[in-house]
């Protein structure tokens, strides 16, 4: 047999098995993928929940997405995404998830939960960079900082009090570190006058679709 | 084969050969995910998964593969067997998956693997391939979940927790025996210490075996002398 040949041949056989093998792959991936988009819908829910407490819903929350690119008023400079939630027709809550820029090391991601009224119904840090030991107790697995949110509003402390207590505030801060509290709480306050703000849009906006 | 035969086949790779103990193969992932029982179960399982499929498949296809190509050739079978049970673990054993992590598509660079296609699949016939496969995979599977159970009794006080990933209910979570272990068995540190364990008691263990062996050898001698 020729250089040639061989090569032709050892070509054609890599290509028979490569194909054989990505219809292998193609076959379980039509099979898995209802199932596995099933899965990560519930985990969605589940890792919302957190920011929902004392809120009744029955809604599928993450059906109701809404993605804000750019500028789009609330913190950060990455899309921020709001999640509706109702129980029947009625809206009963909103779910933001922003970015505070103004961390100590790198974005921080907050899920922060709004019931209609404006009353915060929990946060949840979802992503950050802080210092370990210090920042990172804004993480709800390190301690219990972000606690101290829930059931606050706009109107409870008053504007003046939206800060943390070295800075003449009502909220906690954590030792050693004051710009990731300062960060969070302001990220926190400026979220609520959004949700005030828009709030009936945001309840009559259509849902982004998935993949968007 | 015989039963004989089947039988010292399948200690070959659960005892004498095996792969995690003996041959020391795959051993990135051996230590690194055997923090519990139920993750060296999840992935041994997915190993041996794999091992069998890509054993039968590279055995099966033995004949008309050049020398040349045979290594991107098992590459190619290893990596589509390895993403089809990735998204089979996805979809059916979420969590788990999570809890694996990279791992699962690891499994593609566990040397035991290409290790066995090599050696043993492309030499021999389809089904002795699949039983070299059940065999070295339930060896390697078995000694995660040793390790696995070791490390989680020691560091973490529990054994079987996370059981729930493998059901998907909560009606058993495993069991706890106190609130604090030794932390070091979970730490990095604590698989090199679980793994030489378990190598020196092996061979301590087939040593003292030898020599019984040998000692009752002399005796019979002696008695037919």
């Amino acid at each position: 047999m020729s250089g040639a040949t061989a090569i032709l041949k050892s070509g054609a056989t890599l290509a028979i098995i490569a194909t054989i093998c990505t219809a292998l792959v193609a076959a379980t991936y039509t099979q898995t993928t209802d199932r596995i988009a099933a899965n990560e819908k519930t985990l969605l829910e589940q890792s919302l929940q957190p920011a929902l407490a004392n809120t009744f819903y029955d809604s599928s929350v993450s059906e109701s997405r809404l993605v804000l690119d750019p500028p789009h008023g609330l913190p950060g400079t990455e899309a921020a995404i709001i999640y509706r939630v109702y129980s029947g027709d009625e809206p009963v809550a909103a779910l933001f998830v922003v970015t505070a820029r103004d961390g100590f090391a790198g974005p921080i991601r907050i899920l922060l939960g709004v019931n209609i009224d404006g009353i915060v119904t929990g946060v949840r840090i979802l992503q950050h960079r802080e210092t370990p030991g210090y920042g990172d107790k804004i993480d709800a697995r390190k301690s219990d900082w972000v606690h101290q949110f829930a059931s606050r509003s706009l109107q409870d402390p008053p504007v003046a009090r939206w800060k943390i207590q070295s800075d003449g505030g009502e909220f906690d801060q954590l030792t050693g570190a004051s710009v990731t509290p300062r960060a969070v709480i302001k990220a926190i306050h400026e979220t609520l006058l959004y949700f005030e703000a828009h709030r009936d849009n945001i309840f009559a906006a259509t849902a982004t679709d998935e993949e968007s | 084969m015989t039963r004989r035969r089947l039988r010292e086949r399948l200690l070959t790779g659960i005892w004498y050969d095996n792969p995690g103990l003996v041959q020391l193969l795959g051993l990135c992932p051996l230590l690194a995910v055997t923090t519990t029982f139920v993750n060296g179960l999840g992935l041994g399982a997915a190993t041996l998964l794999v091992l069998t499929l890509s054993n039968g498949l590279v055995s099966a296809s033995r004949r008309w593969i050049r020398n040349e190509i045979r290594i991107p050739i098992y590459v190619l079978i290893i990596a589509s067997l390895v993403t089809c049970v990735e998204l089979i673990f996805k979809a059916w054993f979420p969590s788990l998956d999570r809890s694996l992590g990279i791992f699962i598509p690891l499994i593609v660079t566990n040397c035991a693997i290409v290790a066995r296609a090599e050696v043993f699949a492309s030499r021999n016939s389809v089904s002795a391939s699949i039983v070299d496969g059940i065999d070295m995979g339930a060896g390697f599977a078995l000694l995660l979940m040793a390790i696995g159970a070791f490390r989680e009794l020691v560091g973490n006080a529990s054994i079987l927790s996370g059981f729930d990933m493998l059901t998907g209910n909560d009606a058993f979570t495993g069991l706890s025996f106190a609130d604090h272990g030794l932390l070091l068995a979970i730490l990095p540190p604590g698989a090199f210490f679980s793994l030489a364990l378990a190598v020196a008691a092996k061979n301590a263990f087939d040593r003292k075996r030898r020599r019984a062996r040998n000692t009752g050898a002399t005796r019979s001698l002696r008695r037919s002398g």
